[in-house]
């Protein structure tokens, strides 16, 4: 468990945040200048804030008011940068073996093949830094914090130098991570897929501050909360893989009902966490026939937000979970939509998108009564 | 037909290859020291010390070698104190070192500096979150990563040294087998009539070691690069 409490002024911004991360990837998740990247770097010591505690699992890495200030390098971190850096002089495997130099001898040790098992790094143990791709480079960076046997792991937008392609490659990686670090992870990310798919726990900042926080479901299913803007927001759904069918789509079980996706890689049965983003759905007040779309998800409106543009953002509460839409404030009206009105969710299967996938989804796993 | 050189001219060159040797060894750790500091940290005096360390690149030498006559000689404020502990440059081959090592300072500083700031600090950063201590960081981290400008910073500094001659004869005199280094050799040549021969031959040495110098730094500066950028 890491609690975070921590003030600090830069000019005109306020950083004023406080929360606690259970394991797992909590994500702090708000678009640049929410105060994101500052938390994380006062939590690896790379920054003193002017007021505030910083502990993990009990042990205090910083405390303003005591003048404790541990620095980085007695922290026990593992901290995956957004561009790697990878020491370029040394191979792979001395660069995955860097932190195990520094960890005590007593530590909890990460196995070293497991670990590059894991994360498919064996070919490139004997190679230099420079001659891997981005996404090599990535996969290399998790195992060397993995390896320092850290006791909270840091990421900062680790994927947002990498373009799609590689973004997927990596993704999988961090869901293994989520599901098998002891130690919890906190995680910068502005991307509403990515903390779709990884959060545990997700902390909304903007401006500065906490807006929201809790289950990954829970806080992107509240439109109120959209740290990023309307485009990054989107319900997420749990479901399961039913089936895979010739066609190219998987047939997944969300509570009953059925959702028909682009082929995803888990084998049925297999748990999946997918985010519909609000501007891809549909509402429709009668079952829809003849109609090339094929989820089609009924329920209630449960509520209403009016944004500050054309558009209203509607939550739907169907078997499977909330959804949201997205739709103009003038159907909206022509609707007549209320709260309690039974109305249909209409999504377009390739409307989502693969990094909109994840596997080996979880609620956050319960804490020991103390 | 090319003389060769005689005893003298072989001894004069001995003598310079040690005391540059000794000039280039012994300045390493605080030009290593001055370097970091000046491209690292931000400290009051910093200014200071960056002037300091250029001194002797923009004064006339004859003025350096009479300012550490006037330190280190044996009456000198340092040079007394020194030499209670047995320690004594004036007039003996380790003033010439010392003379040398002053003048080749600003250029090894100046080669190791600029190294020292091509590396990106934020591996530095990274090594710390990994568990590295600062000295330690400094170690595996940035050492290996600014060795080409170290090994191009010792070479030019043992070719100044090789050709230091203003500060040395000021400071040391040009005792022969003690204090004559090469150029003081050339000199002393010059000086003699028939040494014209003789002079003729160190000028020649000096500029093969000039040129195998400069290749040598230029061979191991791309090999240490390779090894370190990686591929």
């Amino acid at each position: 468990m890491l609690s975070v409490s921590v003030r600090h002024r830069f000019g005109a911004f306020t950083l004023d945040a406080s929360f606690e991360a259970p394991p797992g990837i909590t994500v702090l998740f708000g678009r640049s200048g929410s105060g994101k990247s500052t938390i994380v770097d006062a939590a690896a010591g790379l920054l003193a804030p002017e007021a505030g505690r910083i502990a993990v699992d009990g042990r205090l890495l910083f405390d303003a008011a005591a003048g404790v200030n541990l620095p980085p390098h007695r922290r026990r971190l593992g901290y995956v940068f957004q561009e790697g850096r990878l020491f370029p002089h040394l191979s792979v495997r001395r660069n995955l073996l860097y932190g195990r130099w520094f960890a005590p001898r007593r530590a909890p040790r990460a196995e070293f093949g497991r670990v590059v098992e894991m994360l498919g790094i064996g070919p490139l143990l004997d190679r230099r830094p420079g001659a891997l791709s981005g996404g090599e480079k990535q996969r290399v960076a998790i195992g060397r914090a993995l390896l320092a046997s850290p006791r909270l792991i840091l990421a900062d937008e680790p994927l947002a130098a990498l373009d799609e392609a590689r973004k997927a490659e990596i993704l999988p990686y961090f869901e293994r991570l989520r599901d098998e670090a002891a130690a919890p992870i906190l995680y910068v990310s502005h991307s509403a897929a990515e903390v779709a798919r990884l959060a545990t726990t997700v902390v909304a900042l903007q401006d500065g501050r906490v807006i929201r926080q809790g289950p990954a479901a829970e806080v992107l299913g509240d439109p109120s909360v959209a740290p990023t803007g309307v485009r990054g927001v989107g319900a997420v759904l749990e479901a399961r893989v039913a089936a895979h069918h010739a066609d190219g789509l998987s047939e997944l079980d969300a509570a009953g009902d059925r959702l028909f996706l682009p082929r995803v890689p888990q084998p049925v049965g297999a748990a999946l966490r997918i985010r519909i983003a609000a501007q891809e759905v549909m509402l429709s007040l009668q079952a829809p026939q003849g109609i090339s779309a094929l989820n089609i998800l009924p329920g209630a409106v449960e509520a209403i937000h009016d944004g500050q543009g054309p558009g209203t953002i509607v939550s739907v509460r169907t078997r499977a979970g909330v959804v949201l839409a997205r739709v103009t404030r003038r159907s909206a009206e022509a609707l007549a939509l209320a709260p309690g009105l039974p109305v249909h969710a209409i999504v377009k299967t390739v409307a989502i998108a693969p990094e909109d996938v994840g596997g080996e989804a979880h609620a956050p796993r319960q804490e020991p009564p103390r | 037909m090319t003389p060769l050189p005689g005893p003298e001219a072989l001894e004069a060159l001995a003598l310079s290859l040690k005391v540059s040797a000794w000039a280039t060894a012994g300045s390493l750790p605080l030009a290593l020291l001055a370097a970091h500091a000046l491209a690292r940290w931000r400290f009051p005096g910093r200014g200071l010390l960056n002037g300091l360390v250029h001194l002797p690149l923009v004064l006339p030498p004859v003025v350096t070698g009479w300012l550490l006559l006037s330190l280190f000689g044996t009456r000198g404020p340092v040079g007394a104190l020194l030499a209670e502990v047995g320690i004594v440059f004036a007039f003996r081959w380790t003033g010439a070192a010392l003379a040398a090592a002053v003048m080749a300072f600003p250029l090894m500083v100046r080669a190791i500096r600029l190294s020292i700031e091509a590396v990106d600090p934020k591996l530095e950063q990274a090594a710390g979150t990994l568990g590295a201590s600062r000295p330690w960081v400094f170690a595996t981290v940035t050492l290996p990563l600014i060795l080409p400008g170290i090994v191009a910073g010792m070479v030019l500094a043992f070719a100044k040294a090789m050709g230091e001659f203003g500060a040395t004869i000021t400071f040391v005199s040009n005792i022969p087998g003690e204090t004559r280094t090469l150029p003081s050799a050339i000199y002393a040549f010059l000086q003699t009539p028939g040494g014209e021969s003789q002079a003729l031959v160190l000028a020649g040495i000096s500029v093969a070691v000039a040129m195998g110098a400069l290749l040598i730094s230029e061979l191991v500066a791309v090999r240490v690069a390779a090894r370190v950028r990686g591929g």
